[in-house]
């Protein structure tokens, strides 16, 4: 890619800007990775030598040690804890995607239905989901069903926003041409709308995401209910009564790495998606 | 093919009086009245305002006329919009990044319900006649802009219409790029012997490419002269340094004079 890797033997030729420039991309290169892990080291390091100088006692604030340990001592129950919450998640994250892209496809077919209803949408949306969610658990029975509502309010709205955004962006040119061929409704949305549409939407989903596992971790929080199958905000309330502030931590990071794996999985699939011809996926390649 | 002289061609299309007001205080086109013929290339020749793109967009069927009218000759939906009859080349390119260079060709036909394989025939054949045919499975983006504008011009004839629009197509282009089309729309239109409609602010795009000239002033935008240019087809490189073309040149730019006083 660089012109020292085209020229192995043309080093010398190049000029000072030249190598500060080649310099600069190693730099960025590298750092991009390294710093981060860099970082997160020190943080770790900073986190032990804290607790073991001040003698702080585990019930308090635990090691990075004693909360590994635990996370492989409790990782069968944290794991099954782990699968509740993500079903949960993924399920609620399937019903945003097609909620929010059926009701954007809705409101683009029809600006009536639009006007009637996204003020709604906006008023769910901004309602925090604490003040709904205990009014959910009192007429929804399921508890599976009321969680899975209550993190469906939460992701939706991204997706909604974002796909009626994109498939309001239609070049107009391409419109024109559409009527001008005499397309129908559903050939313009087929191969017009829904096209320009996927990268805006893609945007929504990655918000999406990371959003239903919140909505996921606080509804189970509101539900609070144990019962046989319970969800790792369970098992940090749970814990916390019991005062196993390991095992707290160790169910933190477990939901922060899950956040992590599915924002970087949406990620991927957005740039499988476009890395032929959209500009954003174009510039992560070179 | 050789054309009949102009003057001797059928009709194609008629505007009578048309009339174009939008919000009803600007008059963007005021008692417009053209008369197209079977495989004429016309130009509409004039500075900005002058209405141009909104005559285009009247015969497009894009709008209607707040008065007047455009008929058709052989009767209602020959050309006319949704009828396939008509093809468009916009200023930009107009392609949809997402679909490659063959998809965004076959789209005229996709939108009238034929598969890729029942016309791949003829989307490779109009690709051939842009040059592009090596180009079938690229990206929009991975053209240069000329290549572009030939993808946006094997679009608007794959299907062999009767009537091609286009508005601009080659401004944002080069020099060089613009030289090159112009030569090769020419051949093009030889071929597949269609009607042309040109909107241009180019006095010698105008002169090189039609056998009529429509100059048009603005405020209100109106038709003030109709020239002719009677070189004959094929017109090649050589026709731009003949002393015919240098006439011709500098009667369309004392046209434009004219029209450009008018308005002021």
């Amino acid at each position: 890619m660089s012109i020292a890797e085209q020229q192995p033997g043309a080093k010398q030729m190049l000029d000072e800007d030249e190598i500060a420039r080649l310099k600069r991309l190693r730099l960025e290169k590298f750092g991009k990775w390294a710093m981060p892990v860099i970082v997160l080291v020190a943080a770790i390091v900073l986190w032990d030598r804290t607790v073991v100088w001040n003698n702080i006692p585990h019930y308090i604030l635990p090691g990075p040690g004693k909360v590994l340990e635990t996370l492989i001592a409790d990782w069968k129950m944290l794991f099954e804890a782990l699968l509740v919450t993500l079903q949960i998640t993924l399920l609620a994250l399937a019903v945003a995607v097609l909620g929010g892209v059926g009701l954007a496809v809705l409101f683009t077919q029809s600006r009536l239905v639009e006007m009637s209803f996204y003020p709604f949408a906006v008023i769910l949306q901004v309602t925090p989901i604490v003040a709904i969610a205990p009014l959910i658990f009192i007429y929804v029975d399921s508890r599976i069903g009321g969680l899975l509502l209550c993190a469906w309010l939460v992701a939706f709205f991204p997706v909604l926003s974002n796909t009626t955004l994109g498939l309001n962006s239609t070049d107009h040119n391409l419109r024109d041409l559409f009527r001008i061929y005499g397309a129908t409704r559903w050939q313009k949305l087929r191969y017009l709308q829904l096209p320009t549409a996927l990268p805006y939407f893609l945007g929504g989903l990655r918000i999406a995401g990371g959003l239903s596992l919140i909505g996921a971790v606080l509804a189970e929080y509101v539900a609070g209910t144990g019962g046989l199958k319970s969800g790792l905000a369970f098992r940090i309330l749970e814990a916390g009564y019991r005062l196993n502030i390991p095992r707290m931590f160790a169910a933190l990071i477990l939901i922060a790495v899950t956040g992590v794996v599915i924002f970087a999985g949406l990620s991927f699939l957005s740039h499988m998606l476009l890395r032929k011809w959209h500009e954003s996926a174009l510039k992560s390649e070179s | 093919m050789s054309d009949l002289p102009l003057g001797k061609r059928p009709e194609l299309l008629r505007l009578v009086g048309v009339d174009k007001t939008f919000n009803g205080t600007v008059t963007a086109l005021a008692g417009m009245s053209l008369q197209i013929h079977q495989r004429d290339f016309v130009s509409l020749l004039g500075p900005s305002g002058c209405g141009k793109s909104t005559a285009l967009r009247l015969i497009a069927g894009l709008l209607r006329p707040t008065s007047g009218r455009i008929t058709w000759a052989g009767g209602p939906g020959t050309g006319e919009q949704g009828s396939g009859d008509l093809g468009v080349v916009f200023q930009e390119p107009t392609l949809m990044p997402w679909a490659t260079v063959a998809q965004n060709v076959w789209l005229p036909f996709r939108l009238r319900g034929k598969s890729y394989f029942d016309v791949k025939d003829q989307v490779l054949e109009a690709l051939r006649l842009v040059g592009l045919e090596k180009f079938l499975d690229s990206y929009p983006r991975e053209l240069s802009g000329g290549m572009k504008m030939r993808v946006s011009i094997a679009r608007a004839m794959v299907t062999r219409p009767r009537l091609i629009l286009m508005d601009e197509p080659f401004a944002a282009l080069d020099e060089i790029s613009r030289f090159k089309l112009n030569n090769d729309l020419l051949k093009l239109k030889e071929k597949i012997g269609c009607t042309v409609i040109f909107v241009t602010h180019s006095v010698f795009e105008s002169v090189f490419l039609s056998d009529r000239i429509v100059v048009m002033a603005a405020r209100p935008g109106r038709v003030i002269e109709e020239l002719q240019v009677d070189a004959p087809y094929p017109r090649d490189g050589d026709f731009r340094t003949s002393p015919e073309y240098a006439a011709h040149a500098r009667a369309a730019s004392e046209a434009l004079h004219r029209a450009m006083e008018e308005a002021a």
